[in-house]
């Protein structure tokens, strides 16, 4: 019987393949491309050796550390060290979140509905399903491993050779295939395919964070983040690759884990027991908009949580950055450089910025919820009763701005309240709450974007595309030195970092008639179209 | 030749107990009706019959193998369609059958597959996500069909189609009779039953209360009569008699199969003007069985 557990793999991985076909390429083909250009862009931006210490130089502070991870080979920055420096530990982080939705697809997802059920009753294996799903993301991650490698090494670049180039390959490949196997696991934990995406980003995400206070205040902590064991590979510089095969051996164990909570589970159990709900709506769900405000509740309090723990680790780190640039204060004179408390604030400011875009992704989540209403024929049961359409989709954007507030006001909790505690005197405690809280406006306009997407009805794409758009340009707009204009793309950009600068209220009066004049659009579109289901 | 057998099957579900003991016997060429109140434990049975949930004790075989153990080789020779079809919303309907077939082991035989196509009338290149409920259930139907399968379980097959489909159905599991295959049908559409099997299991709370064939099963129940006399009937005392509707001269009532012979005689000395009877319906059995039963969990 043991022979017969995987039996139908490869007809069942041929399935996925061709179900996925078109968003693995696109997946493998985005990074690929990201990877490629960014090199390019260093090579070109710094093309010399002095000028790129000169970048190094800033960087070799504990703020940048937390952001984007520890750089080795500072002294002799290299284009392939700046590349593993700058861009390997958030590639990294997307890598997880493909591996998450891709593998979601085919085991919870699957199941929810009913599919994993008719494999079932065929001739197949009883673990060929999640097999054949961890085998496929194995080929994926692969695939994606090896045309980095290949595509880096191509470039032809000096400091970039073909063993450091494979081992930049591996390092997102290895991590894909991890967070590959975490899914599987958190596919048998919980019943729903929503509980194993919030499960498994908060594993992804958390280890993203404990990597971020590990490398600044204790190196062991590190050590508990698979991002911290892929990084620790040093690409470009040491090229070491047992970071890699040991990261590839526990993603093998917990795959063997998750398997063998498939074999022994029920079909549609998890092991996360679920509770029993409520015999009569509360008096609050029972009018649309509440009803709206409660199928968003648990995604609303989960965010909040995590854009506070977020917050509050970013938050604890200021002291050791104020530290760090009280030290090289005697620097500062020789240098011409600016004082310890605006080089702080510079910091809050980009902290504040990447989470201000953060926050908007509930955000947007929450007025997309509508999509899926429509998608399921749910919207059909609301329709029919006494409501109009811009009153129904209106109460989505009523919903959206509270989200909005509470994700915003959590964040710069988060931050102030762990910020406050650790510094010791350039920045105060509504220092740091202001400047997270002056980007809300912004978050409106993506808001407003993605209730025209609604109103038209298809394109939603467009939305998340134009939000990711927004944090390269805060993220890579100092070190890829984007022209102006096209950073004036982003609404984020238009709003003044706050302790740094003096608050702007004509640029927050102008953002938020921007805002407002989308989301009129968006009703408008919604109440002219066809309801789709 | 037993097909299918199963004896004291149960599943407990933490502290839920879904199956509480079900036996069941299918044999060859026989058309197995499964009946029984939403939450009875009719899929759950059938899951344990597919070896895709363990039971917690009691026994199973198809084709005389283990269903848990030996799923995999009897899965080669099933078909199996379920009450809610969901499918994979990029491939199309075509394709989705052709891929059950391949994972069958069976070569696609083109001919008996357009022949049901046609049939079903569906349109199989149109992607499954863009499917309706009956269509997407026609795909479960035209795959399962098209299977030269020895055993079929459908759960409910028909929720969705509209009544000259139900009927193409219905022809389907006739020709799979007469070619001397089973089949377990589970279905709430009673009278579909009722034309269909030869044995009925009627299950509640997870125990097998009632089965045989309708024949057998309708000795243990009435039969409707409605009679309309010159003068006036005395029906009190008469054994075996419920239901009494008096409208004039005419009465509608309801005789216990056992006392049949005894009211005709009585009737028939009032000067019988019409005398209708209606065999009594798997719906009437059924009612019996479960009225009073009613009610959500409390």
């Amino acid at each position: 019987m043991g022979s017969q557990l995987f039996l139908q793999i490869g007809k069942l991985s041929r399935l996925i393949l061709r179900r996925d076909r078109v968003r693995i390429l696109a997946w493998i083909f985005s990074f690929v491309l990201i990877s490629l250009i960014t090199v390019v862009a260093f090579d070109d931006l710094y093309s010399s050796q002095d000028e790129r210490q000169e970048i190094a130089a800033t960087m070799e502070n504990p703020a940048i550390t937390a952001l984007i991870g520890k750089g080795y080979g500072l002294d002799h920055y290299t284009v392939g060290a700046m590349m593993a420096h700058q861009m390997l530990a958030m590639t990294l982080l997307i890598v997880g979140i493909m591996s998450i939705l891709l593998v979601v697809r085919h085991t919870r997802s699957d199941e929810e509905e009913g599919r994993v059920e008719l494999i079932r009753s065929l001739p197949t294996g009883r673990l060929a399903n999640i097999g054949a799903t961890l085998w496929m993301m194995t080929l994926t991650n692969i695939a994606l491993a090896l045309i980095t490698g290949v595509g880096l090494y191509a470039l032809g670049i000096e400091s970039m050779d073909l063993n450091g180039s494979l081992l930049y390959g591996a390092a997102l490949g290895v991590t894909g295939i991890f967070f590959a196997a975490v899914t599987a696991l958190c596919a048998q934990l919980t019943e729903t395919s929503k509980g194993v995406i919030g499960l498994s980003f908060l594993i992804l995400g958390v280890s993203y964070l404990v990597r971020a206070v590990g490398d600044v205040t204790n190196e062991t902590l590190s050590w508990f983040s698979p991002f911290g064991w892929v990084l620790e590979s040093q690409v470009y510089v040491n090229d070491y690759w047992w970071p890699i095969v040991m990261t590839l051996v526990v993603a093998i164990v917990i795959a063997g884990v998750a398997l063998y909570l498939n074999a022994i589970r029920d079909l549609g159990a998890g092991f996360i027991p679920t509770k029993g709900g409520k015999r009569h709506a509360s008096r609050f769900s029972q009018h649309h908009i509440g009803l709206t405000l409660r199928l968003q509740k648990t995604s609303i309090i989960s965010w909040a949580v995590v854009l506070f723990i977020f917050g509050a680790t970013y938050g604890s780190v200021l002291g050791d950055t104020e530290a760090y640039f009280a030290e090289i204060e005697l620097m500062k004179e020789v240098m011409q450089q600016p004082g310890v408390g605006s080089m702080t604030l510079q910091f809050v400011t980009m902290i504040a910025a990447i989470m201000a875009i953060f926050s908007t992704i509930p955000v947007m989540m929450s007025v997309f919820k509508v999509k899926k209403e429509e998608k399921q024929n749910r919207i059909e049961h609301v329709l029919a009763t006494a409501i109009s359409r811009p009153k129904f989709l209106g109460h989505y954007l009523l919903v959206a701005l509270i989200t909005s507030l509470i994700m915003f006001v959590s964040g710069a909790l988060g931050l102030s309240i762990a910020g406050a505690n650790v510094i010791e005197e350039s920045v105060s405690f509504s220092d740091l709450f202001n400047a997270i809280i002056v980007y809300l406006p912004a978050s409106w306009v993506l808001l407003g974007l993605a209730l025209v997407f609604v109103g038209l009805g298809r394109f939603n794409g467009l939305a998340w595309l134009y939000l990711g758009f927004t944090f390269v340009i805060i993220y890579f707009g100092g070190i890829l030195k984007f022209p102006d204009w096209v950073k004036n793309l982003s609404p984020y950009e238009h709003i003044t970092s706050v302790p740094i600068d003096d608050f702007s209220i004509v640029s927050t009066f102008v953002i938020t008639l921007v805002a407002i004049g989308l989301m009129v659009l968006g009703l408008y579109f919604y109440r002219r179209r066809d309801i789709k289901g | 030749m037993v097909v299918l057998h199963a004896e004291g099957l149960t599943k407990q579900f933490g502290k839920v107990q879904a199956l509480n003991g079900v036996n069941m016997e299918v044999k060859e060429g026989e058309v197995y009706g499964f009946i029984g109140p939403n939450g009875a434990g009719k899929s759950t049975t059938i899951r344990i019959l597919l070896g895709i949930l363990k039971a917690s004790s009691g026994r199973a075989s198809i084709f005389g193998k283990d269903v848990w153990r030996d799923a995999v080789d009897i899965h080669k020779r099933l078909a199996y369609v379920p009450g809610d079809v969901n499918l994979w919303s990029s491939l199309t309907g075509g394709e989705v059958i052709d891929f059950f077939t391949k994972m069958r082991g069976a070569e696609i035989d083109k001919k008996r597959k357009e022949n049901l196509i046609d049939r079903f009338q569906l349109d199989p290149t149109k992607k499954c996500g863009t499917y309706s409920k009956g269509n997407r259930q026609k795909v479960a139907l035209v795959s399962a069909f098209a299977a030269d399968a020895d055993l079929y379980i459908l759960d409910e097959p028909t929720s969705g189609l509209d009544p000259l489909m139900e009927r193409v159905f219905q022809e389907c599991v006739m020709e799979a009779k007469e070619q001397g295959k089973s089949v377990i049908l589970s279905s709430h559409i009673l009278s579909e039953v009722e034309r269909l099997c030869d044995t009925v299991g009627i299950i509640r709370q997870g125990e097998i209360i009632e089965s045989g064939t309708l024949q057998d099963l309708r000795h243990l129940t009435r039969t409707n009569l409605l009679i309309e006399t010159k003068t006036e009937l005395t029906l009190q005392g008469l054994p075996g008699i419920h239901d009494v509707q008096q409208d004039g001269n005419t009465y509608q009532l309801q005789v216990d199969t056992e006392h049949l012979d005894q009211v005709i005689q009585h009737v028939s000395q009032s000067g019988v003007v019409k005398l209708e009877s209606a065999p009594p319906t798997l719906e009437d059995l059924f009612m019996r069985h479960y009225e009073g039963e009613a009610g959500g969990v409390k």
